[in-house]
């Protein structure tokens, strides 16, 4: 066991602990009912790109991009919040697209390019966005805010590239950066806080220097 | 999820062999609704064909001077497209009235016909469900059936198809083409690619096994005001209860596809004959042989006041 004192001691590793505690008595305890055989795990080797960083693994199939990510490359940044695709906390940016890593395999993406919000900036240097999120204080908890800034980085270029929205006025003309649009465009990214307001601000200040 | 194997389809016949050899493969492109089921163990292929590598991903205009959508456009794709946004703005905007930018940028526009009711009782494994283990009855009728179908549905499932493209679609008169393992195609109207649930709700579509969309093609542009009205429990990210698709002429004519209501996209032709006379004589005769449940009868009320606006948008 570590020392308690010890500081370095991060809330990664206390959550890690709790879950292995909170694990172990269901083993052997037999309280639950058998579970349904999944047959055979079958690994796959998948190569993709990472942050910058070529990445090889021999992968279960049924891993999706986000386990890989998370549980594989340890970069936990990534959060897994419903693994449903219903939150958004898992968006990741492949491609340049940002897209939910829960719902897709890690061995569809041979090739891809892959930016996790580790890959967006350092503590040193901040991304744009991580610096707005942090001044107009877009976040509470901060579990959905690795997703929230994903999503807000690739959406602002789905902006620029002339990607119309449901809040978009005329089809046929380029959407504005409005505080609609931006809500419309974010709505994927769900925020149990209730931070919305000032995810909105920070968006909105990012979007107006890129302008 | 159950273990599986998986491979990368080289063309759509071998795609369509892979799948047809093993009637437990199932192909995946986006991903996005299929994944989510095998989580649930409602979906437990043993076998992934992944179609992505297919060159099934552009959108090209037909001889006839209509459109050619492949099958692995992506949602967001299409709805960007600029002759879709110019020509079939009732399209563009059921596609972005969808999901979320996230899951736009992954949804296929072959896996969005193709994707399961959001029914509850489908999802709980826990209860009955005659669409997820035939025979075992239906939940919903006598449950919490306020999103579900009010026409339509039958005694053994009242589930609701989930897609907003598709409704638009069906407004469009959208042909969908597929190959076969022996590699025969052939063209399905998007009228007959959904079948109604009768007895057999598992049985969704008129596609054999193996059998893969290729392509969906849209008739050259028909002109009109095109809508497409989604009403819903919450402003974004939210399946219908009602929607509308719309395309009026000028002299008061049109189509009119309806979401959130039924198995599949609900089109009365005859129906549109009405629409001179107003929502409320067009909405009776879409709506006819409708039989809600006491938790959703509000849908019949909803289409016509919903038809309504629509209309009155399309005179303004």
């Amino acid at each position: 066991m570590p020392n308690p004192g010890d500081l370095e001691w991060n809330r990664r590793d206390l959550m890690v602990a709790a879950g292995t505690c909170a694990a172990l008595p269901v083993i052997g305890e037999g309280a639950y009912s058998q579970p349904t055989p999944v047959g055979t795990p079958v690994l796959n080797d998948v190569s993709f790109e990472v942050n910058g960083e070529q990445r090889t693994l021999a992968i279960d199939t049924r891993t999706t991009l986000l386990d890989a990510l998370r549980e594989h490359l340890h970069l936990t940044g990534t959060k897994k919040g419903c693994d449903h695709g219903q939150c958004g906390a898992c968006t990741v940016i492949v491609d340049g697209q940002r897209l939910n890593s829960c719902l897709t395999l890690a061995v569809m993406h041979q090739g891809s390019s892959v930016t996790t919000i580790e890959g967006l900036g350092t503590a040193d240097k901040l991304h744009p966005m991580q610096a707005a999120f942090i001044k107009h204080d877009g976040f509470q908890c901060g579990y959905c805010t690795p997703g929230q800034i994903c999503s807000g980085v690739a959406m602002l270029d789905e902006i620029k590239a002339g990607i119309p929205s449901h809040a978009t006025v005329d089809l046929t003309a380029a959407a504005a950066v409005t505080e609609a649009e931006i809500r419309e465009r974010m709505s994927g990214n769900i925020c149990r806080c209730g931070a919305y307001s000032n995810i909105v601000e920070a968006v909105t200040e990012v979007a107006g220097r890129q302008g | 999820m159950r273990a599986f194997t998986y491979e990368r389809a080289s063309s759509p016949a071998a795609a369509a062999t892979a799948a047809a050899r093993n009637p437990e493969a199932k192909f995946i492109a986006g991903g996005t609704n299929l994944l989510d089921l095998m989580k649930l163990e409602i979906e437990t292929p043993t076998h992934l064909v992944d179609v992505n590598g297919l060159k099934l991903d552009t959108i090209e205009a037909t001889p006839d001077g209509g459109l050619r959508i492949g099958a692995l456009v992506r949602n967001t794709a299409l709805a960007a497209d600029e002759s879709v946004r110019r020509d079939y703005g009732v399209l563009s905007r059921a596609l972005l009235a969808g999901a979320s930018g996230q899951l736009r940028n992954r949804a296929t526009t072959a896996g969005n016909l193709l994707q399961r009711t959001r029914c509850p009782y489908f999802y709980d494994t826990a209860q009955p469900c005659n669409k997820r283990q035939p025979g075992s009855g239906c939940s919903a009728l006598g449950g919490f059936s306020r999103q579900l179908g009010v026409i339509g549905v039958s005694d053994a499932c009242i589930a609701t198809h989930p897609s907003d493209m598709a409704v638009a679609m069906r407004a469009l008169d959208a042909m969908v083409e597929t190959v076969k393992a022996d590699a025969s195609t052939r063209t399905i109207p998007i009228a007959e690619l959904h079948r109604s649930p009768g007895s057999t709700p598992h049985l969704e579509t008129t596609l054999a096994p193996g059998e893969l969309i290729t392509a969906v093609t849209l008739p050259k542009p028909i002109g009109g005001t095109q809508i497409y009205r989604k009403v819903r429990d919450r402003a974004s990210y939210a399946f219908a209860l009602v929607s509308v698709a719309a395309i009026v002429q000028r002299d008061g004519s049109g189509r009119i596809s309806l979401g959130g209501i039924a198995p599949k996209p609900w089109r009365v032709e005859a129906a549109e004959r009405e629409l001179p006379r107003g929502a409320k004589a067009a909405a009776a005769a879409m709506l006819d042989g409708a039989r809600p449940t006491p938790e959703n009868a509000f849908k019949l009320p909803l289409v016509e006041r919903t038809l309504g606006a629509v209309l009155s948008e399309a005179r303004a």
